[in-house]
């Protein structure tokens, strides 16, 4: 089972490191991360999506607690949160296919951020689903490369992690 | 100086001044290039430094201290190879939770990331075994780096911390001002415990009729022994111990069922296995306590008190988690407790310590048993703090000394170091000059640290090694006649060395005896000489530490020496399917 776990850290060199090596050292593994600083400049926030039964996510929530860099880490996965992903998705696109991906692009309100001669880059935002329906879309005029972040997320409503 | 006031003073003179602030008066160290300018400000304060002759050795010694004083040992080196040798000693500080500061030299920060002469990133190498670590870029943060290290170091859980000192931070100037409190965020340990949590124990405890209590080192690094026995005495309880659990309470006390787990005590694994509750003190249901974890304690309820929540249902499940520190949580326990209903239980526990004793047999007359050395300086030096090394030595000295006080016994339990105990004995002599201190060794180990004899003998640190030599790397030995066919791969060493002649070469007492009779009267030489002395014991050779519960079998499956006495080579059932899952174990 999936889950999303907001981890508020000190924002100082190396804490990341502290993070990534206790998953990999412990076995866990890491869907994605994505890391950024928060309103407090001394803050940072990562955003886990690690995969696990319930006796994983405990030891990874402890585990991570042990950490002196790390301030709070919160389980929003039951929460009801605003999940976003971003991707940046270059297609082969001559003249015949612009039309289409074009259309394709308004239907997921993602936008045209680049145009060429032989492609077109797309940026989408939106939760995992939503990524993963435009990227089988548009694989069929063929996608040379593929960017993704990780999911950051935030629970709805005044409450704060 | 007193904390408030400044001074203009370089990072070498701040550290130091860091240092007295936080009582540190001894560290174990070396020097090199890149940390000489500390050196060179130590070479004027009162600072006690115990040069040793391998960074490993100023460690084991730092952790040594540690463990015999409860204070925070100290140990020093410089950057890329000093450091990495003080990687094992750290890691088995950790292992054990041992408060220990490292001190490293860096090269200067213009050249961190160049691959410099005698650059390592020790940051980057004992991240996973420290409990935090620090590079120091800016000398105006050294004083609330010391100050926050000290604190991580010896609070909540403690641990070893490290602190990467470049060069030329050592040499900047700084107003000197040591904080009088730390700030972290992130680090909260819990030390009260949970008062309806200990209700619940208490009532859980009302309730049992088979109860024991399963403590380990946290018992001892929170000084919890008299609320220990309080709490075995007031309920009726047998005690069990880990190996870091031993000392908790004395030996003798008629409540203890001695150590558990793979050399453990018959009656304390079939107590732990037949209980309906196990109160865990301090301890971490290691693979070496639990054996299969699946047919662990079957029928037990689970109350475990520990500082660390990460410990909690990591191994086993429990139904009546403590978070706090094992003193206060013991002390608050015990206003709620009486006397379970358990004299059935302890009758059936005195049973079987008569039906399954722990000792060992004579294997021919002359020959000097490695437990008769124990039992020896168990009479000899009966107030004495016994270190050891790892291996069967190491099982003997827990099995067979009599140890009266928390405090007394010194060992490598998680990290298993050979090499450990002979300089974590000079640190515990360092820290407790009033004791006698022995370190009980193999002629394994002991050669993997025995240039620390140097460092005795300068230092006029009398510690006295016996080593029981046997001629093998007798722990492996064993797993190889009981598991491999007896087939004695690489673990013959007989010979290697003559360790009179070794202790003299550095100007130590060296002693050898070759007869039973000869063993009392070495130790006490030994022990009265007031010199460093390493006592060489010729024991036989082929001695087994029984029980034993073979790796990944059931604590209640004990291999004992009874199957071993008269046909070594015979395989019995069990002894042969344990065997075939330690090659099952191994090739998964």
């Amino acid at each position: 089972m999936k889950h999303t776990l907001a981890v508020l850290v000190e924002n100082k060199s190396g804490v990341l490191s502290r993070v990534a090596s206790l998953f990999s050292r412990r076995g866990y593994n890491i869907d994605s991360l994505a890391v950024g600083v928060t309103e407090d400049p001394k803050t940072s926030r990562m955003t886990i999506v690690v995969d696990g039964d319930d006796h994983v996510l405990e030891q990874v929530t402890k585990q991570l607690n042990k950490l002196v860099d790390v301030i709070k880490v919160s389980d929003i996965g039951g929460d009801e949160a605003v999940e976003r992903e971003l991707a940046l998705i270059k297609v082969t696109a001559d003249v015949n296919a612009r039309t289409e991906i074009i259309q394709i692009a308004d239907i997921f309100r993602a936008r045209i951020v680049d145009v060429a001669p032989k492609s077109m880059t797309i940026e989408v935002t939106g939760d995992e689903a939503k990524i993963q329906a435009i990227e089988k879309l548009l694989r069929q005029f063929g996608i040379k490369e593929m960017v993704r972040t990780g999911k950051i997320a935030l629970v709805r409503g005044p409450k704060k992690v | 100086m007193t904390t408030g006031s400044t001074e203009k003073v370089n990072g070498a003179r701040a550290l130091i001044k860091c240092l007295e602030e936080e009582g540190v008066d001894t560290i174990f160290g070396y020097p090199g290039g890149q940390i000489i300018p500390f050196y060179n400000e130590l070479y004027d304060s009162n600072l006690r430094h115990i040069l040793v002759r391998h960074e490993q050795a100023a460690a084991h010694a730092a952790d040594g201290y540690a463990r015999a004083t409860g204070k925070t040992g100290v140990c020093v080196s410089t950057s890329g190879p000093g450091a990495t040798n003080l990687v094992t000693g750290i890691a088995t500080a950790y292992m054990d939770s041992v408060p220990i500061v490292a001190l490293t030299g860096q090269v200067p920060t213009f050249l961190i990331g160049n691959d410099a002469f005698q650059e390592a990133d020790i940051k980057g190498i004992t991240q996973p075994i420290t409990k935090h670590n620090y590079l120091v870029q800016d000398v105006n943060e050294l004083p609330r780096i010391v100050k926050e290290a000290f604190h991580i170091a010896s609070t909540g859980r403690p641990g070893p911390v490290l602190i990467d000192l470049p060069k030329d931070v050592q040499n900047a100037e700084i107003d000197f001002y040591y904080p009088d409190k730390v700030e972290l965020r992130g680090y909260k340990p819990t030390y009260k415990g949970n008062i309806q949590q200990i209700k619940r124990a208490a009532e859980e405890i009302s309730k049992s009729c088979m109860p024991i209590i399963y403590a380990g080192g946290g018992v001892i690094s929170s000084n919890a022994s008299a609320e220990l026995v309080e709490l075995a005495e007031t309920i009726n309880a047998p005690v069990t111990t880990t190996l870091l659990g031993i000392g908790a309470i004395p030996t003798e006390h008629p409540l203890y069922v001695g150590m558990l787990g793979m050399h453990g005590s018959k009656y304390a694994n079939y107590a732990i296995q037949e209980s309906d509750l196990i109160i865990a003190v301090g301890a971490r249901f290691d693979d070496r306590v639990t054996g299969k974890l699946e047919s662990f304690a079957p029928n037990a309820r689970v109350i475990h008190i520990d500082v660390d929540p990460a410990e909690i249902s990591k191994n086993v499940k429990v139904q009546i988690p403590i978070v706090g520190d094992a003193k206060q949580v013991l002390k608050s326990l015990n206003r709620y407790i009486k006397r379970c209903n358990s004299g059935a239980w302890i009758e059936k526990i005195k049973q079987w310590k008569k039906e399954y004793p722990l000792t060992y047999k004579q294997m021919s007359p002359d020959v000097i048993m490695p437990q008769f050395v124990v039992e020896q300086i168990s009479e000899a030096c009966k107030d004495a703090i016994i270190v050891t090394e790892v291996g069967q030595h190491q099982m003997w000295a827990a099995q067979f000394f009599k140890y009266k006080k928390p405090r007394t016994f010194i060992t490598s339990g998680g990290l298993g170091t050979m090499g450990y105990g002979f300089p974590a004995a000079i640190g515990a002599k360092v820290g407790r000059p009033d004791k006698t201190v022995v370190n009980i060794a193999g002629d394994g180990s002991f050669q993997m640290n025995s240039q620390e004899l140097a460092t005795a003998v300068q230092n006029d640190i009398p510690v006295v090694s016996v080593i029981l030599n046997n001629g093998y790397l007798g722990m492996v030995r064993q797993w190889q006649e009981l598991f491999y066919d007896r087939r004695y791969s690489h673990t013959f060493i007989k010979g290697s060395v003559d360790f009179v002649k070794l202790a003299e070469a550095y100007g130590a007492l060296g002693l050898r005896a070759e007869r039973p009779s000869e063993v009392r009267p070495a130790i006490e030489e030994a022990v009265n000489s007031g010199r460093p002395a390493v006592v060489e014991v010729i024991v036989e050779c082929e001695a087994n530490v029984y029980p034993m519960v073979p790796a990944g079998a059931a604590i209640n499956e004990i291999l004992d020496m009874e199957e071993h006495a008269d046909t070594p080579c015979a395989m019995p059932d069990l002894r042969k399917a344990t065997a075939d899952r330690v090659l099952d174990l191994e090739e998964q």
